[in-house]
């Protein structure tokens, strides 16, 4: 009963072409950026994983991350509330080019989808959205006289987060605002990989402080001194960090 | 014309109604100006939707720590009794009617409360992140606005013609001529500029304002 997984590259194998991936953050709070940049590594030298449906509250920013992930081609769809940012032009110009598909969904619906997902409840009813364009084809009902809008679970094959203390069991603490999806998602995916800024043995967390209990987590693998989307995309950086050229005319 | 108020000014405002104590949601940009100008003597503490309460301002430039972000994504602080938790606890607080106050900004109000705020229609990128949840659950959603367009047209309407946020939930709008609550699908003016005389309010405005008792004077500090 060991979950530590030795480096990053054999964290990410066995992802298939055509898979849906939860991806924690909201912006660069909570990115799990190795994780990801071991993903596009991998594809890279293989072509796989491709035609993945990733769900994450933005659609990357810059040329670092999610960003870089839709901008080598290995994204199909995403699920997000806010697929804008800094600098969206990734995802906006593959968006407007009909590359990439895109399904809407409110910030905290997205969020209560994806915990309906890990707690087995496979929908709900929301007041949100509600007579809105978003509410479209979908199921309304009446409760104590105000109308909701029923919404489906959300699940995955596999979702990558970043976490702070991670032990053997893979019982997971966080990082102030950097929980935000992570612990949601954590329980919607088949398997969940942590990558986590310490790992520690058994009983290196306080049981009272555990946030993420490890058997919503399939593997973590150590990542010390995380990169930050965030300062990446302050450092103009890119990923891989020579950008494809562009095409002259 | 008479002179509107500021940004500043609304939030200023529309932050007098906020009780200590109030646990407070603002939106994303011009709202934010409202934790500026909390009374003296009133504590408010404010939520925002990535999985904090009780955070304060932002911290000096090159201080930041980006785990420590607001639902615009700028750095912010913490005050003592903060506290993080997880988007479905976020979002329980909002829709739960666990927040005491939402404000937000308008596109356009309706007079029965329907709100448009996220979307200018069907051009470029769709983007509504938690704009459709907030207008839900706080007891109070409040929106400060300019009382016209950038063109000069009106905002408060007998019904939204852009994509709605939500239906029926605002239920007092601050603006810069005015501080109109909506009652029973109308709008009730309860206070406006001393300046401005009434028919000129009722011509920058596209739904009836009714009366209910006294309109009060909308006097603000210069800021």
């Amino acid at each position: 009963m060991d979950k530590r997984i030795p480096n990053l590259a054999e964290a990410i194998a066995g992802i298939p072409d055509g898979a849906t991936v939860m991806i924690g953050g909201f912006g660069g709070s909570g990115a799990p950026i190795e994780l990801i940049h071991a993903l596009i590594d991998r594809y890279l030298a293989t072509g796989s994983p491709r035609d993945l449906t990733v769900i994450n509250n933005n659609a990357g920013n810059g040329h670092v991350g999610i960003a870089a992930m839709i901008e080598q081609g290995m994204v199909r769809k995403m699920v997000c509330s806010f697929p804008r940012s800094a600098d969206p032009r990734v995802f906006t110009e593959k968006y407007l080019a009909g590359e990439i598909a895109l399904e809407l969904v409110p910030q905290g619906t997205l969020a209560e989808r994806i915990r309906a997902g890990g707690a087995g409840i496979p929908a709900f009813y929301t007041p949100t959205s509600y007579g809105t364009d978003l509410a479209r084809g979908k199921p309304v009902a009446e409760f104590d006289g105000r109308p909701y809008v029923q919404e489906r679970w959300l699940k995955a094959d596999v979702a990558l987060i970043k976490a702070e203390l991670g032990d053997h069991y893979g019982n997971l603490t966080y990082r102030m605002a950097a929980r935000n999806f992570s612990p949601l998602m954590a329980m919607a995916a088949a398997r969940t990989i942590a990558q986590v800024t310490r790992a520690v043995a058994p009983g290196g967390i306080d049981p009272e402080h555990v946030v993420t209990p490890g058997i919503f987590v399939s593997g973590i693998v150590e990542v010390a001194n995380p990169a930050q989307e965030e300062a990446l995309n302050r450092a103009d950086a890119a990923y891989p960090p020579a950008r494809p050229q562009e095409v002259q005319a | 014309m008479t002179r509107k108020l500021t940004n500043a000014q609304i939030a200023w405002r529309a932050a007098q109604d906020i009780a200590d104590g109030a646990y407070v949601n603002l939106g994303i940009g011009f709202p934010e100006m409202v934790a500026k100008f909390q009374p003296p003597g009133r504590q408010a503490v404010f939520h925002t939707e990535n999985g904090v309460l009780g955070f304060g301002e932002a911290p000096p430039a090159g201080q930041e720590d980006w785990d420590l972000i607001n639902a615009g994504k700028k750095a912010i602080t913490l005050k003592p009794g903060a506290a993080f938790f997880h988007h479905a606890d976020s979002f329980a607080m909002v829709r739960g009617g666990h927040l005491d106050v939402a404000i937000l900004g308008a596109y356009q109000v309706a007079q029965n409360g329907d709100l448009a705020n996220w979307s200018t229609g069907p051009k470029g990128v769709p983007a509504v992140g938690g704009a459709m949840d907030l207008v839900h659950g706080a007891k109070r959603v409040a929106v400060i606005t300019d009382h016209v367009t950038k063109d000069g047209k009106p905002k408060l309407l007998e019904a939204c013609t852009l994509p709605l946020t939500g239906v029926g939930c605002v239920t007092r709008v601050y603006t810069s001529l005015a501080v109109v609550d909506i009652e029973g699908g109308r709008f009730v003016l309860r206070e406006k500029l001393p300046a401005i005389s009434l028919d000129d309010l009722q011509a920058v405005t596209g739904a009836r304002l009714h009366l209910d008792g006294a309109v009060g004077d909308l006097v603000v500090p210069e800021l």
